[in-house]
């Protein structure tokens, strides 16, 4: 039996922020899980009742309380359209942390979170054995795509994934400290996992576009993953290693801003980090304020502090029709929707047109997508469909991540479109 | 707990995936938006089907089981709020739109479709369903039907109820029961329809709901209105109605809620005007700018400080952004937001406001007023924290007070979230005793177990 009262304890800390829900039940309106299922347990009233209803001891069943909490992509279109502005991502997230520490973290999770992630030179190692050993378990599935699936069901299922890459980004770039060229800026770039292990040819492009605008350069080796997996699964203590590592990092050379080109590591950085830093010390604290003030997504920074404004007429019908995804990360957590569009935009050769429910989370939410692949791949369905009714024939986003999700969703439906990052179609119109 | 044999038999009816009775499912459907205690019922069913819909219904009667079904749960009065030991009936799966039927002007409805998608697929059609409740983004239309829900377009163009052509839904037994048609005339058999109406599922559970539909208007206009005074705000909206011209929307805010909106949401507003009338017209271009133009003078013969017309779409927004914005803004200023819609006769409004700002000196409480003063159906908004005991017990007795001065005033409890569990105490005190035992034989008769809704509007 579990000790219910102790857990209302624990659980009462979110109190004052459960309270402020007036259970309107709007949130019903914008949940992509709820749209699937039509439970209340799945929408997030239905989330802040179960943790309402633990610390007034209402519950016995604290698994099943969390096994509903983790039903969330965590996309924030809750909190997005929330009339009493209810910080629903704080209280889910603090909501893991505690049911985590209470119930413990399984097995695998501990493994991955804690052997593996939050030692990044490891993890940097571990993958590297991984791309070379990859080909023994996966097949090419689209070239287009770039997309690979598995040769056996276990462990990636039916998916359509895009393979690690041969040679990470950190290997590619190499450490790299520029001086503040023409500009006078300067600007740390945290590359994240996906990128670095995947998509290295959008860190390349990130680090093309900002030598043409003489913007100086510090990319340290060795970066850490930004936390939101630890911390989405409730793991705080490989979050704050991953936390300190990456302060450490990036102490060792000033810079004015923080780049990334992940929608995520983003608004880890600019949100998470400082909301979840108890347990670090003051000085910590102060170096986690200042990441978070400096931190900027690459086109939000390209836009507003580079001036890139030149947005080209495109009538013309030789063009690439783009199309582009709001990650909620992006446009949901930090109001970043004009900059991406106007990357896409300053490329001559290509024509952006609007898709339907652009704003839509794609479904894939990290590790959701890992333990609730049906759910995923139906939400992620919608997104294909929108995407493909736009006739666009490259689709751009911001997230590595959903970039994940649109090509797996796009390569099992065969569909000809492009997933590309918004700062692969601009760094390819620099010369 | 309930019986399983009777579980298995609800299983066999709805399917397994559709019932649920572990503890959490149950717990999240023991609630819904009005401030009152939770519920926890003993089930929760999710047919797929209206026959399995009949069948379940009837199953519960048969085991005399309480039912409330349920919607999306945005009912502000308790309504669907389940009983101890119940059962919770959604219809959430029951959402299509059987028909739409553009010669005839009706559209034909199961009571799972979400009011606004709804709304949007008639809109499509270049037709146009005007009942919009607050929660439109999300609420059913069978939910709509069984409130009598309005909107902000009640004083045009009315309520859910006028609305309503026919309706088929379930007795307890599981029968069903049809009435109206699709005919604009139709008085074929007792009115069983008007009976539904408003019945907050007390009365029938229903199945599909034949809607009236309308042309869209072509042409809208809206414009602010600035006054020094309530009273000279309440005399322009019965100065208005007066000569003859009928508002889409006359939409009243207070003084406090002017300035939550102001502080919230940064829009502009004249954050010392002791209240502010939203107005909108709607009809043919013509009759539109005459309307405006007319609204306008009145407005400012009956002592507007300022009115401002919105010229393009962009101010028709700005305009109703700041009454969109009224709850979030007024919400976030307490925890505990408690939304009542005591109504009075238009021509009472300057005294309600003026007792509603009595109750909150009294009660030392902080209340924000708006809502549709074209209708008399106020919104007085009280912000509170129900953690706090001796607070809340005077927010209960500044509940009690606004009833009474509503009453007083020749109004009624409540203009459109209904009577629920919230207010059935209070029912005798404005219908009378005859209206109660009346209303209870026809419970008696038509659900001789008491299952349906049990508690709800008449008590008992």
């Amino acid at each position: 039996m579990y000790d219910m009262q102790k857990l209302a304890k624990l659980v009462k800390e979110l109190e004052d922020q459960l309270v402020c829900c007036m259970r309107c039940g709007l949130c019903q309106a914008v949940c992509p899980v709820f749209a699937e299922t039509g439970r209340e347990t799945d929408v997030t009233r239905g989330k802040l009742a179960l943790l309402e209803a633990l610390t007034r001891e209402m519950l016995k069943d604290p698994v099943g309380v969390g096994e509903h909490l983790h039903h969330c992509l965590l996309c924030g279109s809750c909190a997005a359209n929330c009339p009493s502005g209810v910080k629903v991502l704080d209280i889910f997230i603090k909501a893991r942390i505690l049911l985590t520490g209470y119930l413990g973290l399984s097995p695998v999770k501990r493994l991955i979170f804690r052997g593996m992630l939050s030692h990044p030179g490891f993890f940097d190692r571990l993958l590297e054995w991984g791309a070379c050993l990859q080909r023994v378990f996966i097949k090419p599935a689209d070239n287009l795509l770039g997309t690979s699936c598995s040769r056996f069901w276990f462990p990636l299922g039916k998916r359509h994934f895009n393979a690690l890459a041969a040679v990470p980004f950190h290997s590619l770039a190499g450490a790299t400290k520029t001086d503040s060229g023409k500009s006078g800026i300067k600007v740390g770039f945290f590359s994240g996992c996906v990128i670095d292990k995947i998509f290295p040819a959008i860190g390349q492009a990130v680090v093309r576009s900002l030598d043409y605008h003489g913007i100086g350069l510090f990319l340290p080796q060795s970066q850490g993953c930004c936390g939101i997996p630890a911390l989405s699964s409730g793991d705080a203590t490989a979050f704050h290693r991953l936390v300190r590592h990456n302060l450490k990092t990036f102490a060792s050379e000033p810079f004015h801003y923080l780049v990334t080109a992940c929608a995520t590591c983003t608004s880890t950085i600019k949100k998470l980090w400082p909301a979840m830093a108890n347990g670090l010390t003051g000085e910590e604290q102060s170096q986690i304020r200042g990441m978070a003030d400096k931190v900027m997504d690459i086109s939000q920074f390209l836009v507003d502090v580079a001036g890139v404004d030149q947005v080209f007429p495109s009538r013309k019908d030789d063009l690439e029709i783009v199309s582009y995804h709001d990650p909620c990360h992006l446009r949901k957590s930090l109001g970043i929707a004009e900059q991406p569009r106007k990357l896409i935009s300053a490329n001559p050769r290509s024509f952006f047109r609007e898709m339907n429910e652009a704003d839509r989370c794609c479904g894939c939410g990290g590790s959701f997508n890992l333990e609730h692949y049906d759910m995923s791949a139906s939400i992620g369905k919608r997104k294909r469909d929108n995407i493909i009714e736009s006739q666009c024939s490259t689709v751009a986003t911001s997230c590595p991540a959903c970039i994940l999700q649109i090509s797996d969703m796009l390569s099992q439906a065969g569909d000809p479109v492009r997933v590309r990052h918004v700062i692969e179609i601009y760094a390819d119109s620099l010369s | 707990m309930i019986d399983q044999s009777i579980l298995r038999e609800f299983q066999a009816i709805v399917g397994g995936e559709n019932v649920f009775h572990a503890e959490a499912y149950r717990l999240a459907y023991s609630y819904d938006a009005a401030v009152l205690e939770q519920v926890v019922p003993a089930l929760v069913l999710r047919p797929v089907s209206s026959e399995a819909l009949g069948q379940a219904v009837r199953l519960c009667n048969e085991n005399s089981l309480p039912l409330t079904v349920r919607g999306a749960g945005t009912n502000l009065s308790g309504g669907t709020i389940p009983s101890a030991g119940g059962v919770v009936m959604l219809t959430t799966a029951l959402n299509r739109i059987v028909e739409l039927n553009e010669s005839d002007l009706y559209a034909v409805v199961e009571p799972g479709v979400v009011t606004a998608k709804f709304a949007a697929a008639v809109e499509a059609k270049g037709l146009f369903y005007p009942p919009d409740p607050g929660s439109q983004a999300v609420s059913t239309l069978g939910g709509n039907v069984a409130e009598n829900a309005g909107g902000l377009r009640g004083l045009r163009y009315g309520v859910t109820g006028d609305y309503v052509m026919g309706i088929e839904f379930f007795d307890p037994k599981g029968e069903l029961v049809k009435t109206g048609a699709r005919t604009v005339k139709c008085v074929t058999g007792y009115n069983l329809g008007g009976l539904m109406v408003g019945s907050e599922g007390t009365l029938g559970v229903f199945s599909r709901i034949t809607l009236k539909l309308i042309p869209l208007p072509s042409a809208r206009k809206a414009m602010m209105a600035v006054f020094d005074d309530v009273l000279k705000a309440s005399e322009a909206v019965s100065s208005i109605i007066a000569n003859r011209v009928v508002p889409v929307t006359l939409e009243f805010m207070d003084n406090f809620t002017i300035r939550a909106v102001e502080d919230f949401s940064h829009v502009g507003l004249p954050t010392d005007a002791a209240a502010l009338l939203l107005i909108e017209v709607d009809g043919h271009p013509v009759q539109v700018a005459d309307a405006a133009a007319r609204v306008e003078d009145l407005c400012r013969l009956m002592g507007a400080t300022n009115v401002l017309v919105a010229e393009t779409e962009q101010e028709r927004d700005k305009v109703w952004e700041a009454r969109r914005a009224a709850l979030s803004a007024l919400s976030r200023i307490r925890p505990t937001t408690v939304l009542e819609d005591a109504t009075v006769p238009r021509s009472k409004i300057p005294e309600m406001i003026g007792s509603i700002e009595r109750i909150a000196r009294k009660y030392d409480l902080k209340i924000g007023t708006f809502g549709h003063a074209g209708d008399g159906n106020l919104h007085p908004t009280i912000l509170t924290d129900r953690r706090d005991a001796e607070e809340w017990k005077r927010v209960e007795h500044a509940i009690d007070s606004i009833f009474e001065e509503a009453l007083a005033l020749g109004g009624t409890l409540s203009g459109e979230h209904g009577i629920g569990r919230a207010k059935s105490r209070f029912l005798e005190k404005e219908t009378g005793r005859g209206t109660i035992i009346y209303s209870r034989r026809i419970k008696e008769a038509l659900d001789p177990r008491n299952i349906l809704n049990p508690g709800k509007v008449i008590g008992g």
